[in-house]
């Protein structure tokens, strides 16, 4: 049955995309889009395209991870972040939500630029951390990025999951409970995925945002798409083309991510 | 025989059959007394029906039964285990009360099915991921059990496509699925529709009928009268009287009974 409903929203929006986007005045500015998406590729310089288009692939490939392992990791802290703010003690509590606190109210760039400038300068001073394993990755840029930008969503999102673990109906874990379902079954479970599925739409929507605060990794030297933008306009001095194209970017992870959620959403 | 001697034996007959005995049972919220000392017990097979206006404590009789609310103090005995509490009146022992509550099957009156999951998902959930039954063994008998309350077919519907009466037939399902020892019913129609009621009342008698053992707080009173072989009044946390239905309703003693009764016929 779910996977027959599925199926039949998805025809029904097929068979409406089409006859909707059949309207002449739809036409009309399908036309207008495409003159402008012509007069782009024809009168626009796009020379330095091929010479740039390995580093701009790498650079988006930097975006997409750093992103999501971002993500990933943010949302792990978010979820004992949120749990401790709803139902913790106050030895849980009230840490969890101070780290909220600090991280909603200060500027990501200087969260960035503090992890960035702060700890990588205090690192080389223990020559035990110089002379650890972990050095040949500490001495780079992009694990503050990963770090700064975990820190940031798991800070948001702390938050957002607060609200979603106490918006769950308390009939629903009762249920659970009365029938001698252990805590952690009743977490993972119902407690969990209930929440979840509440706080989808939000958290879509900070996932984007997420996505659109990337650019500030390359402030410190982490060259990701934006950073790559940035380097075509130095050595070339080809201003408005690589931004142009830089938003299509941006555009379109948005767009998979929008439909990443709304997938999940029916799911 | 004398009296003593026959309440005696009768007594020891009694324990081995026993499904839940509640004694002096006091629960306060706050500065708020709701029970004020109640001792019941249920034989296996009875149908016990708890009757008392609102606020008079009997749902709250029925949560501190399996510890969905902690006892201020008392004494809870399901089929014969003592629960261990706390001087709280919590339960000492959380894997004790967890198998307890496994034997204890729960109505609620807002039904509270997981809206996160289907007819089936919902049934399946407790004796798959609590008690560990193989799955197909699982759903096999939940659908059997949804055909019996008469959800045939929707199995793979959400809950939130439903009447409050499928709904809490579903929840009845869901209840059955655990093989419980006794069911506790907590005003399952107070929720529904009036044209709702019949249905789901008609799933209760056919239990009932079956010898479960079932506690059952309701509003229903010729239901109750009708289903019920014993009958508790409760009045502002005491059992002011109880006996067989005939006597309850057709010959209460107390005057806040009778008055109750006139006011709800």
């Amino acid at each position: 049955m779910g996977a027959a409903r599925a199926a039949f929203t998805e025809g029904g929006h097929v068979m409406t995309g089409l006859k909707e986007l059949m309207q002449p005045h739809r036409i009309v500015m399908m036309l207008i889009f495409a003159a402008l998406v012509i007069w782009c590729a024809v009168s626009l310089r796009w020379d330095w395209l091929p010479k740039y288009a390995p580093l701009a692939l790498e650079g988006l490939w930097t975006t997409i991870w750093i992103l999501a392992v971002s993500l990933v990791i943010g949302f792990l802290l978010a979820v004992p972040l949120g749990l401790a703010q709803a139902v913790g003690p106050w030895y849980l509590s009230i840490p969890a939500r101070t780290f909220c606190t600090i991280i909603r109210g200060t500027p990501l760039l200087l969260q960035i630029w503090l992890l960035y400038y702060g700890l990588g300068s205090l690192f080389p001073q223990f020559p035990w951390i110089r002379s650890s394993e972990l050095w040949p990755y500490l001495r780079q840029a992009w694990p503050y990025a990963v770090l700064a930008l975990s820190l940031s969503y798991a800070g948001y999102e702390g938050e957002v999951m607060r609200g979603a673990f106490s918006g769950v109906a308390k009939g629903q874990l009762e249920a659970a409970k009365s029938f001698g379902m252990p805590r952690f079954t009743m977490f993972r479970r119902i407690w969990l995925p209930q929440a979840i599925r509440n706080v989808l739409p939000t958290l879509g929507g900070e996932t984007i945002l997420q996505l659109k605060a990337t650019p500030l990794v390359a402030t410190i030297t982490v060259m990701e798409i934006y950073a790559v933008s940035s380097r075509v306009r130095a050595d070339t001095f080809i201003v408005y083309e690589p931004l142009l194209l830089l938003a299509l970017v941006y555009m379109a992870i948005a767009g998979v991510i929008a439909l990443a959620f709304r997938r999940l959403e029916k799911g | 025989m004398d009296s003593a001697a026959a309440t005696a034996s009768a007594l020891e007959t009694d324990t081995r059959r026993e499904a839940i005995r509640v004694e002096d049972l006091h629960k306060s919220f706050g500065n708020l007394e709701v029970l004020k000392g109640v001792d019941l017990t249920a034989q296996q097979g009875d149908v016990v029906a708890i009757i008392g206006g609102s606020g008079s404590g009997k749902s709250t009789m029925l949560r501190c039964i399996n510890f969905l609310e902690t006892p201020s103090s008392g004494k809870i005995v399901i089929g014969g285990e003592e629960v261990a509490m706390r001087g709280d009146g919590s339960p000492a022992n959380q894997r004790q009360i967890e198998r307890i509550r496994t034997k204890l099957a729960m109505v609620f009156q807002q039904f509270n099915l997981w809206t996160h999951r289907t007819l089936l998902e919902n049934v399946i959930e407790v004796p798959v991921h609590v008690l560990k039954v193989p799955k197909a063994k699982a759903i096999a008998r939940a659908l059997e059990l949804l055909n019996r309350v008469g959800l045939g077919g929707k199995e793979d519907t959400y809950p939130a496509y439903l009447s409050g009466g499928q709904q809490q037939r579903a929840a009845i399902a869901r209840a059955l699925a655990v093989d419980p020892s006794a069911m506790l019913f907590d005003e399952p129609t107070s929720a529904l529709d009036p044209e709702l009621v019949g249905e789901v009342l008609t799933v209760i008698r056919d239990l009932a009928a079956e010898g479960r053992t079932m506690l059952l707080v309701t509003h229903e009173m010729k239901f109750a009268r009708e289903v019920a072989n014993h009958v508790v009044y409760l009045y502002q946390g005491r059992i002011e009287e109880q006996g067989p239905p005939a006597e309850v309703f057709g010959n209460p003693q107390s005057e806040r009974l009778k008055q109750f009764l006139s006011s709800v016929a």
